[in-house]
């Protein structure tokens, strides 16, 4: 025998007891290692754009489309180099009606503006001169199973074309990948011909929902945000401009602040669990005065005494806690390759830092007021059952 | 005084309830011999447990000197008397208190996971403290699966497995029946005689006192007769 065996006996003494406080604890590390991984990625999923891009969108709200005759004027700012304009599609795969991220964008304005998508150069020719021309990010494709040359199929939810279907077909000319893999991680988008959509679809024409300004110099970008919604000021399309990053992020908001909602559902999940262990711990050290104290009667210290206790709730937070992470790991992983790579929620490595110091401050609280109490045992107390 | 295992000296011994200051040992003077077998008798109340928790270094006196073995154990601080328990004194209590969790061996093993003896040779005095008490063959079984007499055998050889100088034994019997009783003084009486461990035993049954060497009565914290 040794002490870790004897802590294990202990700890497992009543086997129900400990296998559901397990259970407990692995469900809320699981939900943990989820939902932190979704806020990591709302919350710092858009750093690598960094802030060489503008994105000008109607100051109301993205959903209220600005004309396109802006953009010349836009493209005349000082320091804007070029000017793509961006449609949402509201794409549909014309089978399971399951969403595709569809976007229409003017194919040339578009590769100048976003070099990070990496694609043979005929392919960027075929997608600017094929009037019904789509190209795919290499995950969609893959998930799909596109190949150039297909006809591919997409339904839109939002615009039909003006024969009043709403199911619309399109010419793959291309399939993009990223420079890296920041850039790979997110090639899970189709690109329509912008003129194609624009000419075809029978609801609104000429209007897009972003412009996307590419810089000269990046530093200036606060000041030239600030001249383009000067210029719009008390017009009848009043514009907000912002960097990619924050207008990525302001684009989440719309669904509601969501690092706000997981972190109270965490601090729900969390404090429940505080509760939940804390009682087994602290009944678990009530039932077994007596056998504490006879192990002080054996010699072994306080210290000691103190140091089973917390090791029994170390155990029970950290194997809890592994394999709650692992779950939130193996789930993530099979999520993200069941959505074909558009929900990657596989925690990151900061998920796995704070889940680790989680587990520690889990041990701490729910362990040390138990083991504080079997330290300060009386023995001769304990013993006579006071 | 070098064969003296156990001396106390004016030790006074008072407890606090509430308002109210108890002296549970008045003054009392005590000369245990190595090698004696000495059984402590008296009426509830008396401080026949308090001394024994006094001798065994469980707790400290309120004044007066007690050594054991020739350590003064009332200078001792917390951690310095665990490891003198650890190392010199055998605990027998009446309800056995062993660890459900553990197997017989393992309850036997657990004082030695105090020292620094390998996992072999832990297994191997084990074996030797279940012989001597003559439960080798239940060494697997936890104590639920073993009769009273039984389970008291376990807990004197987790008493003995350290080979201390001194074995303090709380009402030993108070749990058992005549037979099995008769059978476990018997035992304690062999590791006197035979490997001589000195005992100091707490009991109010006037036939188990007939199996040791002498008896000592207290009455109101004090010591009134010793009898051969």
């Amino acid at each position: 025998m040794t002490k870790t065996r004897f802590v294990l006996a202990n700890l497992f003494r009543k086997k129900t007891r400990t296998i559901l406080t397990l259970l407990s604890v692995i469900m809320a590390f699981l939900l943990f290692g989820l939902l932190q991984s979704v806020n990591h990625i709302f919350s710092a999923g858009a750093d690598f754009v960094g802030a060489t891009r503008l994105f000008t969108q109607a100051r109301v709200s993205f959903t209220s489309p600005l004309p396109l005759s802006m953009e010349p004027k836009i493209e005349a700012v000082p320091g804007v180099t070029r000017v793509t304009h961006w449609q949402w599609f509201g794409g549909v795969d014309a089978k399971t009606n399951a969403p595709m991220f569809v976007f229409a964008v003017d194919p040339v304005r578009y590769h100048y503006v976003y070099p990070e998508w990496v694609m043979p150069d005929d392919q960027w020719k075929a997608f600017a001169n094929t009037r019904t021309s789509a190209i795919a990010g290499k995950q969609i494709a893959e998930q799909y199973g596109w190949k150039v040359g297909d006809k591919v199929p997409i339904s839109s939810n939002i615009f039909p074309q003006k024969n009043g279907s709403k199911a619309w077909a399109f010419d793959l000319v291309g399939i993009y990948d990223g420079k890296d893999e920041d850039w790979k991680r997110r090639t899970n988008a189709v690109l329509i011909n912008y003129d194609y959509y624009n000419e075809a679809n029978a609801f609104g024409k000429d209007r897009a929902n972003f412009f996307i300004s590419k810089l000269a110099d990046t530093n200036q970008a606060e000041q030239i945000s600030k001249t383009i919604d000067a210029m719009f000021e008390n017009s009848p399309d009043e514009t907000k401009t912002q960097t990619e990053k924050d207008s990525n992020l302001s684009f989440i908001k719309q669904v509601g602040d969501i690092g706000m909602i997981v972190k109270w559902i965490l601090f729900a999940v969390f404090f429940t669990l505080l509760l939940v262990v804390g009682n087994t711990m602290a009944q678990s050290v009530r039932e077994r005065v007596p056998e504490l104290a006879v192990l002080k009667t054996l010699g072994f210290s306080d210290v000691s005494v103190l140091g089973f206790v917390l090791a029994e709730a170390g155990i029970l937070c950290l194997s809890g806690g592994l394999l709650g992470m692992l779950a939130a790991t193996g789930l993530g992983a099979f999520m993200e390759k069941m959505s074909g790579g558009q929900f990657q929620i596989h925690p990151h490595w900061t998920v796995w830092l704070i889940g680790a110091v989680a587990i520690v401050l889990m041990t701490i609280a729910t362990g040390l007021l138990p083991a504080l109490r079997a330290q300060r045992l009386k023995i001769v107390d304990a013993l006579a059952g006071h | 005084m070098s064969d003296s295992m156990v001396k106390i000296s004016n030790v006074t011994k008072a407890y606090t309830r509430g308002k109210q200051k108890v002296e549970v040992l008045h003054k009392l003077s005590l000369d245990i011999p190595k090698g004696d077998f000495v059984a402590l008798m008296g009426p509830s109340g008396s401080g026949k447990t308090t001394l024994l928790n006094l001798i065994g270094g469980l707790d400290q006196p309120t004044a007066g000197e007690v050594s054991v073995g020739g350590n003064r154990i009332d200078q001792l601080k917390s951690g310095q008397l665990a490891n003198w328990r650890a190392q010199n004194v055998g605990f027998v209590f009446q309800f056995y208190n062993l660890m459900p969790v553990l197997t017989a061996e393992g309850n036997v093993e657990l004082p030695l996971l105090l020292t620094k003896l390998s996992a072999a040779q832990r297994k191997k005095n084990v074996a030797v403290a279940l012989q001597v008490v003559g439960l080798a063959d239940r060494a697997k079984h936890k104590p639920r699966e073993l009769s009273g007499g039984q389970e008291q055998r376990v807990a004197i050889a987790r008493a003995l497995v350290s080979d201390p100088q001194i074995l303090v034994c709380d009402e030993p019997t108070g749990d058992l029946d005549r037979r099995t009783a008769d059978e476990i003084l018997g035992l304690l009486q062999v590791l006197n005689r035979e490997h001589g461990k000195t005992i100091v035993m707490v009991t109010h049954d006037p036939k188990a006192a007939e199996f040791a060497k002498r008896t000592l009565h207290l009455e109101k914290g004090t010591l009134v007769e010793q009898a051969a």
